[in-house]
C-alpha cells in the first residue's frame, strides 16, 4: 500500500444453499444437470405459480447467522425488480430492510474482528449462456438461458467496512468459508460458483478522515484474485486523486487475466430496484425454540477447532508457528477429527498433526472418509517403531486410495516389517567399515558436523535396508557405538 | 327452480347423483344455450365443448359405477380466463399471452373437479383483471345479457355475464377491488369476495398479489355458498392461505337475521344514483322488518380507499407483471437484441389500460416517490382496516350499494378512466382490508336493470353475510 494512503474494504459473499430442493419450490437443488430439467411453474415464475418458503433453507441460513454472532430476528421478504432474461419474474425475492441475521461479526485467525452487518436470504438467478457467432449474413448471436439454477437459496453476507489489507480480505473470506462449511450449509467452493464475493473498496489519506468514495468489483473467482484485485483497484484510486481527478461510484469488473479493473455501471445508470414487500410470502418470524434447536445442532467452528487441536501441544509449551500453519490446514480440511482421535489414543500430538497436515491432506478428500481407527493404528505402529516413518507414510497413501483397511496388514503385504536389532547392527557396521573417515570425523566432530553424519550415514543404511530401518533406530545404534 | 326458468346447481347435483339425469344431458342444455346467444353476448373467449363432454361422461360413468362423483356432480362451471387450466388457453384477455397453455391447473380447478364439476370455457375479462366494464379485453367486449348495449361490469365480466345468460349454473371470478361484486350486481346474479386467504391463488394470474381473491358467482346465495365450499380452504402451494380447514357456510345460510345488528354504510351511499339508495333504504327496512337491528353509520376512512387502491393495485401490478417479457411464453416480438425484443412484446403484448397501469405503479414505487405514494397509501390502508375494525365493535354487518348506478352503457366511461374507476368505490375498501362480501340482487332501478346489494362483514364472516344475502334475497322480487 502506497505510503500516507488507507484502503477501507468490505466484502459481500453470496453462498449457495446446499439443500436438496430449491428456496421456493420443490425442484432439485442440482444445477450441473441438462440444461432446464430442474424446473416447475414457480421457479420459471409462470404466471399464476406462488413462492413457498423451505424450511430447511431457513435453518441453514439461521445456522450461518448462529456461526456469524448475528441476532436472528423477524424478517420479511421484498421483491427487486429488474429485467434480465435469467431473471424467471423479472424480480428477484430477497430480504430488504428486515434481514434474518444482523449485527454479528468474524474474528479472524489473527484476533481481527470483522463486523457483520447482516446475512439475509434470497434466491439465485437461472444461468445465461452467450453463443458466438453463428457464421450466418448478420452474424447473430444468441443466448441460452438454463433456469436449473433459478431459485436455489442464497445467504448473502455483507460484512462492515471494517478490513484495511488485502491481507485481511482475503483471511476474512478464507475463515468465512470455513465457517460457511463446518455449518454444513455450504461446500463453499469460490472457483465452482457456490461462493461469490463481491468487494467494496475505497482510499483515504487517514484513518481520521471520512471514507472515500467506493467502487464495487465483480467477478472475483478466487481468494488471489480478491486480493489482487483489491490492491489494483486501491492503486487505481489513488493515482486518480493524486492527479487531481475524483473517484465515480461504480461498479468495476475485475478482468483475472488482464490483472485490471473495469467499469461495467456508474451510480447515475444503477438501477432502481423499486424494492417492496414481497405480497406472496408471509414474515418470516423464526420463535426461539427453533433459533435454540438450530443452534445447539450446530457443530463446533473453525476457531474452536483450531484452539481444540493447539491445547493437544498445552503440555509441550504450546505450538510453534510451523505448527500453527498446520492446525490451520488441518481444520481449513476438515481433517481435525483423524488428529483428536489419534492424540486421545496416547499417539504424540506433533507426531498426528504432521502426519495429517503433511501427508493425509495430499488426499483431502479420501482421509475426511478414513475410518480414525485406522489412522490411529498405523501411527501407533509407527510410533512403537513397526514401521519407519517412510513405510508408515507409503501405508498411509495406500489406506487413503483404498478408502480404508488395516494398517498392520498392509504393512505385511508390502513386506514392511521392523528390521531386527542384529540386521540393523550389521548394516551399521557395513556402511562405517566402508566409510572409515566419515566415521572418525564423526566420533571426534562438532556438533553440525555430527548432525550432518549422522544424516549421511542413516542415508546409507536406508538405501542398503531399501528403507525398512528406522532412522531413529540407526541414529542411536551409531551414538551407540561411539560411546 | 329459479326465474329464469333454470335448475340450481344443488339441484342438478343432486339429480346427477341420484342418476335421475345425467351429466351428459346437463351440459348439452347449457351448451345449447350458449349456442344460442354467445353471439350477441360474448360472454367466452373459449368454450371447451369437447373436454366438459368428456367430463361428463366421465362423472356418468363414476355415478354408473355406483360412485358419488361430489357435491357438483356434473355441475357445468364458467371459469375466468385468468385461471390456469392444464393444457387449455390462458390468456387473461391479453394479446401478450395468446397461444399460452399453461402445463398445470389452478388448486380451485383442481377442486372444482375433485367435487364433480365440469369446466365449460373460460371467460371473458378486463385484460389482467384490470378495468369494470370487460372493455380493456383484447377478444372485445362482453354485452349485459339484460341489455346487450350495456356492458356487464368488470373485471370478470363474462363470468358474471354467462351465469345471467344461462350459459352456466355457476362461475368463478377474481375479485381485487369488486370484480366480482360489481358485475355480479350489473348482471342480477350472486357474487361472493371471500376473506382473503380461504380462497388458494394458487394458479390465479397475478394483478395485485395483496388484494386479488377467488370467488363465486352463482343465481342464488346457496349455490355461491355452495361453490365457496368446495372451492375454500387451505392450500399449502399459496403461503397466503389461511390455515383453516374448507368452509361449510352452506349449513348456516337459513338461520336469518334476527338480533343481527346491521349497519348503513353512509359514505356508500353518498354518490350512488338516486334509484340505487332507494333499493338500498328498501333492503335495510326488509332486514329490519326480519328482525335485525338497522342503523346508519359512518366511516369516514373508506372515503380514502379508492385514492389508495389505485396506488397499491398498479404497485404491485407493475411488478406482477414485469414477467411478461417474452423471453419464456406466450406472445414474442422478435428483434435484434434481448431489450428491444422485450421492449417490443411489451408494447405491441398489453392493451392501453395494462400499460397505464404499469405506468402508474413503477412512478409509485421508485426512489424519491415512493414514500409520498405507495408508503402513503400503505399507511391508508391500515387506517381504513382501523375504521372497519371500529364499525364492527358495533355492527355484525355493514350494508350499502354494490355499485353506484345500474349497468352503464357500453363506451359511456372507456375514455374516462376515472369515471371507470369510480363504479368501484363501494367496492374497494373491502379488498383493502381483506374483509368478504357480497353481492345480491335487489330489484331493479328506474331503467329496469338490477340493482345489487353489497353485505359486507369483518374476516371470516362469510356464513353470516350469506345469511343477509339469503334474506334479502327471498325479499327482493318487488320493484
Ligand atoms: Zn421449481
Amino acid at each position: 500500500m502506497k505510503d500516507g494512503w488507507v484502503m477501507v474494504i468490505g466484502l459481500e459473499v453470496h453462498c449457495e444453499l446446499k439443500t436438496a430442493t430449491k428456496l421456493f419450490c420443490g425442484c432439485p437443488n442440482l444445477f450441473g444437470d441438462e440444461p432446464n430439467t430442474n424446473i416447475c411453474p414457480v421457479c420459471l415464475g409462470l404466471p399464476g405459480s406462488l413462492p413457498v418458503l423451505n424450511e430447511r433453507a431457513v435453518e441453514m441460513a439461521m445456522a450461518i447467522g448462529t456461526a456469524l454472532n448475528c441476532e436472528i430476528r423477524p424478517s420479511t421478504f421484498h421483491r427487486k425488480n429488474y429485467f434480465y432474461p435469467d431473471q424467471a419474474k423479472d424480480y428477484q425475492i430477497s430480504q430488504y430492510d428486515e434481514p434474518l441475521n444482523a449485527n454479528g461479526y468474524l474474528v479472524l485467525p489473527d484476533g481481527f474482528r470483522v463486523g457483520i452487518e447482516r446475512a439475509h436470504m434470497e434466491e439465485d438467478t437461472g444461468k445465461t449462456s452467450h453463443a458466438g457467432t453463428s457464421g450466418r449474413i448478420h452474424g447473430a448471436d444468441y443466448s441460452l438461458v438454463d433456469y436449473n439454477r433459478s431459485g436455489v437459496p442464497l445467504v448473502e453476507i455483507v460484512s462492515g467496512p471494517d478490513m484495511r489489507t488485502g491481507e485481511q480480505a482475503r483471511a476474512y473470506v478464507t475463515e468465512l468459508r470455513a465457517i460457511l462449511v463446518a455449518t454444513g450449509a455450504s461446500d463453499g467452493k469460490m472457483e465452482e460458483g457456490s461462493m461469490r464475493v463481491d468487494a467494496n473498496v475505497s482510499v483515504r489519506r487517514s484513518e481520521d478522515e471520512p471514507f472515500g468514495t467506493r467502487c464495487e468489483i465483480k467477478n472475483l473467482n478466487s481468494v488471489r484474485s480478491l486480493g489482487r484485485a483489491i490492491e489494483y483497484e486501491a492503486e487505481r484510486q489513488i493515482a486518480l486523486i493524486e492527479s487531481g481527478e475524483s473517484v465515480v461510484q461504480q461498479t468495476r469488473h475485475w478482468d483475472e487475466d488482464a490483472g485490471r479493473t473495469s467499469a461495467l455501471r456508474s451510480k447515475e445508470e444503477a438501477y432502481d430496484y423499486r424494492y417492496f414487500l414481497e405480497p406472496d410470502l408471509v414474515p418470516l418470524v423464526p420463535d426461539a425454540e427453533w433459533i435454540d434447536r438450530v443452534a445447539s445442532s450446530l457443530d463446533p467452528m473453525p476457531a474452536a477447532r483450531r484452539a481444540a487441536l493447539v491445547d493437544l501441544f498445552a503440555t509441550d509449551g504450546g505450538v510453534s508457528d510451523a505448527q500453527q500453519d498446520l492446525v490451520t490446514t488441518v481444520v481449513d480440511l476438515s481433517l481435525d477429527p483423524l488428529v483428536i482421535a489419534a492424540a486421545s489414543a496416547g499417539v504424540a500430538p506433533s507426531l498426528a498433526l504432521a502426519r495429517t497436515a503433511n501427508e493425509a491432506a495430499k488426499s483431502a478428500e479420501a482421509a475426511g472418509r478414513l475410518d480414525p481407527a485406522s489412522f490411529v493404528a498405523l501411527l501407533a505402529l509407527e510410533e512403537s517403531g513397526a514401521l519407519t516413518a517412510t513405510q508408515a507414510k507409503t501405508v498411509l497413501a495406500e489406506l487413503l486410495e483404498a478408502g480404508g483397511g488395516d494398517p498392520a496388514a498392509i504393512a505385511k503385504a508390502r513386506g514392511f516389517e521392523a528390521m531386527s536389532t542384529d540386521s540393523l547392527a550389521a548394516a551399521v557396521s557395513e556402511a562405517i567399515d566402508a566409510h572409515p573417515d566419515e566415521w572418525s570425523r564423526f566420533c571426534q566432530g562438532d556438533e553440525k558436523d555430527e548432525k550432518k553424519l549422522t544424516g549421511f550415514f542413516t542415508g546409507l543404511v536406508m538405501k542398503a535396508t531399501k528403507g525398512q530401518a528406522d532412522g531413529k533406530a540407526v541414529a542411536a545404534e551409531l551414538q551407540r557405538r561411539r560411546g | 327452480m329459479s326465474p329464469t326458468g333454470l335448475g340450481d346447481a344443488a339441484a342438478l347435483a343432486d339429480g346427477v347423483r341420484s342418476g335421475g339425469v345425467s351429466a351428459a344431458e346437463v351440459l348439452e342444455g347449457y351448451l345449447d344455450r350458449i349456442d344460442a346467444r354467445e353471439g350477441e353476448i360474448h360472454a367466452f373467449n373459449l368454450v371447451t365443448a369437447e373436454e366438459a363432454r368428456q367430463a361428463a361422461r366421465a362423472v356418468d360413468a363414476r355415478v354408473a359405477a355406483g360412485e358419488d362423483p361430489g357435491p357438483l356432480a356434473g355441475v357445468p362451471v364458467a371459469l375466468k380466463d385468468n385461471l390456469c387450466t392444464r393444457g387449455v388457453a390462458t390468456t387473461c384477455s391479453s394479446r401478450i399471452l395468446e397461444g399460452w397453455q399453461p402445463p398445470y391447473d389452478a388448486t380451485v380447478v383442481t377442486r372444482l373437479a375433485a367435487a364433480g364439476a365440469v369446466a365449460i370455457g373460460k371467460t371473458n375479462m378486463d385484460e389482467f383483471a384490470m378495468g369494470s366494464s370487460t372493455e380493456t379485453s383484447a377478444t372485445g367486449p362482453t354485452r349485459n345479457p339484460h341489455d346487450t348495449s350495456r356492458v356487464p361490469g368488470g373485471s370478470s365480466g363474462g363470468s358474471a355475464a354467462a351465469v345471467a345468460a344461462g350459459f352456466a349454473p355457476l362461475a368463478l371470478g377474481s375479485d381485487t377491488g369488486g370484480s366480482i361484486r360489481q358485475p355480479a350486481a350489473l348482471c342480477g346474479v350472486v357474487g361472493l369476495k371471500p376473506t382473503y386467504g380461504t380462497v388458494s391463488r394458487y394458479g390465479l394470474i397475478a394483478f395485485a398479489s395483496s388484494l386479488d381473491q377467488i370467488g363465486p358467482f352463482a343465481r342464488t346465495v346457496a349455490d355461491a355458498a355452495l361453490l365457496f365450499d368446495v372451492i375454500g380452504g387451505h392450500d399449502p402451494a399459496d403461503s397466503t392461505s389461511l390455515e383453516r380447514p374448507a368452509p361449510a357456510i352452506t349449513s348456516v345460510l337459513d338461520r336469518g337475521v334476527e338480533g343481527l345488528r346491521v349497519g348503513i354504510l353512509s359514505e356508500h351511499l353518498d354518490g350512488a344514483a338516486a334509484d340505487v339508495v332507494a333499493r338500498t333504504r328498501m333492503a335495510a327496512d326488509v332486514l329490519a322488518g326480519s328482525g335485525a337491528t338497522v342503523e346508519e353509520v359512518s366511516v369516514p376512512e373508506v372515503k380514502l380507499g379508492l385514492s389508495a387502491y389505485y396506488l397499491i393495485a398498479p404497485g404491485e401490478a407493475s411488478s406482477n407483471l414485469a414477467r411478461y417479457d417474452g423471453v419464456r411464453y406466450g406472445r414474442r416480438v422478435a428483434a435484434e437484441d434481448t431489450v428491444t425484443m422485450m421492449t417490443q412484446t411489451r408494447s405491441q403484448g398489453f392493451g392501453a389500460e395494462v400499460k397505464r397501469r404499469i405506468m402508474l405503479g413503477t412512478y409509485v414505487l421508485s426512489a424519491g416517490y415512493m414514500d409520498a405514494y405507495y408508503n402513503q397509501a400503505l399507511r391508508v390502508r391500515s387506517m381504513i382496516i382501523e375504521g372497519f375494525a371500529r364499525a364492527y365493535g358495533t355492527f355484525d354487518v355493514l350494508l350499502g350499494p354494490t355499485a353506484p348506478t345500474t349497468a352503464f352503457a357500453l363506451g359511456a366511461k372507456t375514455e374516462d378512466p376515472l369515471a371507470m374507476y369510480l363504479s368501484d368505490v363501494c367496492t374497494i375498501p373491502t379488498n383493502l382490508a381483506g374483509h368478504p362480501a357480497v353481492s345480491v340482487p335487489f330489484g331493479v332501478g328506474d331503467d329496469g336493470l338490477p340493482i345489487g346489494i353489497q353485505i359486507l362483514g369483518p374476516a371470516l364472516s362469510e356464513g353470516t353475510i350469506m345469511q343477509v344475502a339469503t334474506v334479502l334475497e327471498a325479499n327482493g322480487g318487488v320493484s
